[in-house]
């Protein structure tokens, strides 16, 4: 009992860091990324190519001058960033990030824990991840904050419609169970759900894009037309928050779409290789090797969504709401009807 | 501990911050405070449906209320610019009639109580039919027919929303 607490402990706190160090790193990456397709040198100053530019960065949000309006609702207002962050953080509890190991005669899963409606789970906690934005909106008391705050919240309800439709199709294909542990364990031997549903596939991809409010659906801090969005008024490390939390989300949405349609931990021959290694079933090696894969499918996802930021412009409000309502929920429900449709006559 | 199991400690640490937070719904003046003590209230009935093994009940609780309904809530008070300053004066008789009025529902609904100790759960497993496959094997079998006009009054309830939304009707 004491070895898994210590153990569940340790994965917690190792998890918790690989997010923030993966998110901040992404920063310095998105700035690289965005430097390479613009033919500029990006950040180069803070250390070896501006290694150290995150650390500079944390830093100077830390230190830079807290400013808090005198006519918004102080509580509200330092509770919109936490909430923010507490959200994007708690995603990552049902993610399978390896295969289970055994040491000691016991089995460890690779993941903090699987419950068994891990997918519902998750919808959950995107689905509340609104109200950071639109408290810290409306306590700034600012008319470009709340129109921020607005769109955001109007454009992750929209999405989420979407996303769920897509969801539930993709569960269906994987024989209907909930759990993001057995959906990674269905793609190990045959092939990856990307190959049974590529359209449900697009659909989470561009919802995702949605729901993390990255380009192009950036409307909620659509800096052209309101100066920042919901985080006008934010200064010092309560803005940092709420960047780095959007990084984080990218880091997780990533993890999901790698875990939903492109079989997490499993990689092609993964077996022949373990074979030809030596290694035996439930060791250790195994899982951090899958673990290395899966992180190599996450960093590519977070680069399709950075290549997507820098070459697409962003939306119009209207063409934005059109292609939530118009255009992805009906192209959800035919695929989840033929899905349906398929399944059953696979299944009979 | 002190004669409770965890399960009734869950019960009674839920129910106390279930009952503050509705209490606080009601007596803040301030109507986006009160809509935030709602979603509270609303997360301590999730945590109940928790505690009675529905985590299937939990979960959408959580999607369709706290996560799309009271933003939308709160998105109409943020767009109507609610605040202490606008929330009208209420007088006293009108008080004292909703004090009476509530108290009258508070009678009503202890008494629909009353005699609910005595009542048995007939299913078979009946402390799994939270799950999602028992809950979902029970809706779309023994009570298709309810659960399909819930959604047909849904959809008229959609339509009607998007009639009185157009401002002409062609």
């Amino acid at each position: 009992m004491l070895a898994f607490v210590i153990y569940k402990a340790v994965l917690c706190v190792i998890i918790f860091a690989i997010s923030l160090g993966v998110a901040a790193y992404s920063t310095w990456w998105e700035r690289k990324f965005a430097s390479f397709l613009q033919d500029r040198v990006g950040p180069n100053r803070a250390g070896p190519f501006g290694l150290l530019q995150p650390l500079a960065d944390g830093g100077k949000m830390f230190f830079k001058e807290e400013i808090i309006p005198n006519v918004s609702n102080k509580f509200l207002f330092i509770l919109g960033p936490c909430l923010f962050m507490v959200t994007a953080c708690m995603t990552s509890v049902v993610i399978p990030w390896g295969k289970d190991f055994m040491m000691g005669g016991r089995n460890f899963a690779f993941q903090i824990t699987d419950i068994n409606i891990g997918v519902l789970y998750l919808l959950g906690v995107v689905s509340i991840g609104v109200y950071g934005i639109m408290i810290g909106g409306w306590a700034s008391n600012n008319k470009f904050a709340l129109l921020g705050a607005i769109r955001a919240s109007s454009q992750m309800i929209s999405y989420e419609i979407a996303m769920g439709i897509a969801v539930i199709a993709l569960i269906i294909t994987s024989g209907g169970t909930l759990s993001l542990h057995e959906i990674v364990e269905k793609q190990d031997a045959g092939v990856c759900n990307f190959v049974y549903q590529p359209l449900g596939f697009l659909i989470f991809f561009i919802c995702a894009l949605a729901e993390t409010n990255r380009a192009p659906f950036d409307l909620a801090e659509c800096e052209s037309e309101l100066v920042g969005g919901y985080h006008t008024e934010y200064s010092s490390m309560k803005l940092g928050l709420y960047l780095f939390a959007e990084y984080i989300n990218m880091f997780i949405s990533s993890a999901v779409m790698a875990a939903f349609y492109f079989g997490g931990y499993n990689f092609p021959f993964a077996h022949e290789l373990y074979n030809a290694m030596g290694l035996q079933e439930g060791s250790i090696w195994i899982s951090l090797i899958g673990f290395g894969a899966y992180f190599t499918k996450i960093v590519l996802f977070i680069c399709l969504f950075m290549w997507v930021r820098w070459t697409l412009p962003r939306f119009r409000y209207d063409q934005l709401m059109n292609l939530g309502w118009k255009v992805l929920i009906p192209l959800s429900l035919v695929n989840l009807a033929i899905t349906t449709v398929v399944a059953y006559y696979f299944n009979k | 501990m002190l004669g409770y199991t965890i399960t009734q400690w869950l019960f009674g640490i839920l129910s106390f911050l279930a009952i503050m937070f509705a209490l606080m719904v009601v007596f803040t003046r301030n109507p986006v405070n009160s809509v935030l003590y709602l979603v509270l209230t609303f997360f301590c009935i999730a945590g109940h449906y928790l505690v009675l093994n529905a985590q299937f009940l939990a979960v959408v609780h959580i999607v369709v209320y706290a996560g799309a309904i009271m933003v939308l809530f709160l998105f109409v008070i943020m767009l109507m610019n609610l605040n202490e300053d606008t929330e009208p004066q209420k007088t006293l008789i009108s008080k004292i009639i909703a004090g009476c009025i509530g108290g009258v529902l508070l009678v009503v609904l202890v008494g629909s109580l009353k005699g609910a100790e005595q009542l048995q759960l007939h299913q078979a497993g009946a402390s799994q039919i939270g799950l999602v496959k028992n809950l979902g094997k029970v809706l779309f079998g023994e009570f298709l027919f309810p659960f399909e006009i819930a959604s047909v009054l849904l959809l008229a309830a959609m339509v009607g929303a998007i009639m009185l939304g157009k401002k002409e009707i062609k």
